[in-house]
């Protein structure tokens, strides 16, 4: 029995560059305890299709072009707002992507979570505070009573999800929309989130209707998958089917594109042969933060060593110090002790002078391509700039090196003037490739270069850094919390946590015979595409994070 | 937070010697004296003045001998009100002053949080340009202006309240109020505007309204918390600006607060008064500002907590 049908629903959006079609003559449904997937990338469509049955996308510039969508025998889409909002949170509840931006920071988590009761229920405060805090241990969090009054900053992102979803759930919905809820949290917590969820929609016998970029999140808890692109639903079909006989292009490259097995065998060429010389070696450092009174231990007694042309995975959770770690490479934060030697030379106790001509060696490339590139700078800008400061290149000579760079990392010719606001999120990472290769350099350090991409651009600015490694000789410190992702990529990796390095060895090794627990855990909790051994999710480890003491 | 307090309190030192300093010259570098008047004084009479108040002797000693008395707490005496000392007339006019301040600042957060908010529910609308174009008139006006129009309507014209004076007949407290409000009102306006509009695009309000929560709600509860700061942040400042701007509207409705000590000291070349006042005045805004900075502190919950470390100051633009 389909709980939600939704028939031809179209929202456009009518923007001073033109009309775009968020969303272009949907129709699914829900049934009653079982879950609909929407997969897409960011921009498909997706968030908003769903944002939209409840009234809240943007008016203007949003605008329901047109569509049904019932629910229960009410349509959505033509019910007064008065009467809509008796469905949210009552009827339909939502968890969101970003459980750091979607709780209200000013306000106590307990506050926040007996809403819904006493605007739907009518509940007395006391009352419903009983009952948020049954809902919150049922969640998994600890002390409830004692944690009701406290803010959302003083809890971790995994714990502001379960908060999320105490919140979700205190009205007795009876359909669930969670827009990526897991989109955000770390690998372990995910997989922890993800069967909270599953299980609170088969024990409530929900509908659900999960918003996911990741085919791979999906696939344990979908009933049915909805493939979209461009606003419209390019597949749809039970999600067997989806991943066993793909009809759409569009779904079989999706699956193409999520990592899986191990790095390919043309760049292991050179793997094979010898162990090179070490380019990196590093004894005991140790990069401590904080005062007198809190130390953060943020690189604990570490000692690795990156051999010459190789690529070293550092993998680990939010928090692990793997950051901390490339950044104490390159000398971009002073180590409390222990040695770095690049190439011979110790980094440590250098001079800033002399440092300042091993930087051209190092270089990095940063995460979130939005906030590393300077917005008022054009692409040619950007990449002159470390050319003509390191003296590679005068200004006469310095734009056939551009436009060369720009062949490198896959730009067109003709982007040179343009700003970074005018790049899709893949486009601006190319762009800072090309600034950390301007140099010639020897040695990058890659801060999660993929993480904020979708995962076919992922695949792709993947395959140009592996091009690029191979090409330059280049040797790669890949610092990722993806473990699908170094493999694909690395040849050996380091695991951290909590700033200490707990395993370390080739990749193929480390993947077929995981030796330290907290390697096993991390790999028991990728969500994978093949069905692997099952898996022991390990429930209430490493999400207990208390975060009152920032 | 009591160090950071401290703090303050120890930064404050410098800033008010600096003050102290650069007032303490600039009024002994304007022409003129306190005992210049018109009719000429006799000059064994102005002798006898001068060394009655030390100014016989080199300025650098009049100087320390002044930061010594003032380290004791003692503004001297007034040179133009024999026998009166400085703190004595800034304490007779101060009460006045504030009253007048508190019922500006009042009427300006009130209403002025009020307008800001309504424009913010519905950005680039009717129901935003006109309190918007309002407030923007209001701080184009200065008072000088703006005082004598409201008096004209509302005094003469309408008949509805006194024309001028304090206390003496019932609503002639509300145009010199009003009339003082106007431009803080206009400001603080715009910066809620700018706070709520900035707060209701942030996620968790959509998260308030996926909860099916009444828009007054959203707006009153989740918003208006975080869209506040600004305006908390102004509110020293604002209500240190307000006790020693009032000279205007003091002057235009005849009120006798500590503004027109101020005016008429400056004119006197009262060199006490003016150092006193000014003293005065600059530490009142630097309480203020500190008691702004704790407010915006109290109202973030992950400042609240927070024993020690640095509070941002936004307010001080």
């Amino acid at each position: 029995m389909s709980l939600l049908q939704v028939n031809n629903l179209s929202v456009w959006f009518y923007t001073r560059n033109g009309v775009v079609k968020a969303v272009n003559d949907l129709s699914f449904s829900v049934n009653v305890g079982q879950t609909l997937a929407i997969v897409g990338e960011s921009g498909s469509g997706k968030s908003v299709c769903c944002y939209s049955l409840l009234g809240l996308i943007p008016c203007p510039p949003g605008r329901i072009e047109s569509g049904t969508a019932d629910f229960d025998g009410q349509d959505l889409l033509s019910l007064p707002i008065k009467q809509l909002r008796q469905i949210r949170g009552q009827h339909i509840a939502t968890i969101f992507q970003d459980p750091m931006t979607c709780l209200n920071p000013y306000l106590s988590i307990g506050e926040q979570l007996i809403e819904p009761l006493i605007y739907h229920k009518n509940c007395s405060r006391h009352e419903a505070r009983d009952r948020a805090i049954a809902l919150l241990e049922e969640v998994g969090i600890q002390q409830a009573r004692g944690r009701f009054n406290n803010y959302p900053h003083q809890f971790s992102g995994g714990m502001r999800q379960r908060v999320m979803i105490a919140m979700a759930l205190i009205a007795e919905p009876r359909l669930l929309i969670a827009d990526e809820p897991t989109t955000a949290l770390d690998v372990t917590i995910q997989a922890q989130i993800l069967e909270l969820i599953a299980e609170i929609q088969r024990k409530r016998n929900l509908a659900m209707i999960f918003i996911s970029h990741d085919l791979a999140v999906v696939k344990d808890i979908a009933d049915h998958i909805a493939v979209m692109k461009d606003g419209e639903i390019v597949e749809t079909g039970p999600t067997k089917s989806i991943f066993d006989a793909p009809q759409h292009h569009y779904t079989r490259e999706l699956l193409a594109a999520i990592p899986s097995g191990s790095k390919p065998e043309s760049s292991t060429v050179s793997n094979t042969v010898t162990s090179n010389p070490p380019l990196i070696e590093i004894e005991h450092l140790n990069t401590w933060f904080g005062g007198k009174n809190a130390i953060v231990k943020a690189v604990d007694d570490i000692s690795l060593s990156v051999e010459r042309g190789k690529i070293l995975g550092v993998v680990g959770e939010s928090g692990s110090g793997k950051s901390t770690l490339g950044r104490s490479i390159l000398q971009l934060v002073r180590p409390s002790s222990g040695e770095i030697r690049y190439d011979n030379i110790e980094l440590t106790t250098l001079k800033p002078r002399a440092l300042k001509t091993l930087r051209r060696r190092m270089q990095m490339i940063f995460q979130d391509p939005y906030a590393s590139l300077n917005p008022r700078m054009s692409v040619f800008d950007t990449l002159a700039e470390p050319l003509l400061y390191h003296g590679l290149a005068t200004r006469k000579t310095v734009t056939p090196q551009v436009l060369e760079l720009m062949d490198d990392v896959g730009l067109a010719h003709s982007a040179i003037k343009k700003y970074p606001h005018e790049f899709s999120g893949g486009q601006r990472q190319r762009i800072a490739i090309g600034r950390a290769i301007a140099v010639k350099p020897e040695f990058i350090v890659a801060d999660e270069p993929v993480s904020a991409l979708d995962v076919t651009i992922q695949k792709q600015i993947l395959e140009l850094i592996e091009n690029l490694v191979e090409k330059h000789q280049l040797t790669m410190l890949f610092i990722s919390h993806d473990l699908s992702v170094v493999r694909y990529l690395c040849d050996r990796i380091v695991v951290m946590h909590k700033g200490r390095l707990v395993e370390q060895g080739d990749t193929e090794t480390i993947w077929a015979n995981p030796q330290d627990a907290y390697t096993q855990q991390l790999l028991s909790a990728i969500p994978s595409l093949q069905d692997q051994q099952p898996r022991s999710r390990h429930h209430e480890t490493g999400d207990s994070g208390n975060r009152s003491s920032e | 937070m009591g160090r950071f307090i401290l703090n303050r309190l120890l930064q404050a030192i410098p800033v008010l010697l600096v003050v102290i300093t650069v007032t303490f010259f600039l009024v002994r570098l304007a022409p003129g004296g306190p005992f210049s008047a018109e009719k000429a004084v006799p000059p064994e009479v102005l002798k006898a003045l001068e060394i009655k108040y030390q100014l016989d002797q080199p300025v650098i000693m009049q100087y320390f001998s002044y930061l010594g008395d003032l380290l004791q707490g003692d503004f001297g005496p007034s040179f133009k009100y024999p026998g009166r000392s400085v703190s004595e007339l800034i304490f007779s006019g101060l009460p006045t002053t504030a009253e007048l301040g508190i019922y500006a600042l009042l009427i300006s957060m009130l209403l002025g949080t009020a307008a800001g908010v309504v424009a913010a529910l519905k950005p680039n609308s009717a129901q935003d340009y006109i309190p918007m174009s309002t407030a923007m008139i209001g701080i184009c006006l200065p008072s000088f202006l703006l005082g004598p129009v409201l008096m004209l309507i509302f005094g003469i014209g309408l008949e509805w309240v006194p024309v001028s004076g304090w206390g003496n007949i019932p609503g002639d407290k509300i145009l010199p109020a009003l009339t003082l409000a106007s431009g803080y009102t206009a400001y603080v306006a715009r910066l809620s505007r700018g706070g709520m509009l900035e707060v209701m695009s942030q996620d968790y309000i959509r998260t308030a309204r996926a909860k099916g929560l009444p828009e007054w709600v959203v707006v009153l509860k989740h918003g208006l918390r975080g869209g506040i700061i600004p305006v908390v942040a102004f509110a020293g400042p604002a209500f240190a600006g307000l006790l020693s701007g009032s000279f205007v509207v003091e002057t235009i409705f005849q009120i006798p607060g500590l503004g027109r000590f101020y005016v008429q000291a400056a004119f006197n070349r009262d060199y006490t008064v003016i150092m006193g006042t000014t003293v005065f005045f600059a530490t009142l805004i630097i309480v203020f500002n500190l008691l702004s900075d704790i407010a915006v502190a109290w109202l973030n919950p992950k400042l609240r907590g927070r024993q020690q470390g640095s509070i941002q100051s936004g307010a001080n633009e």
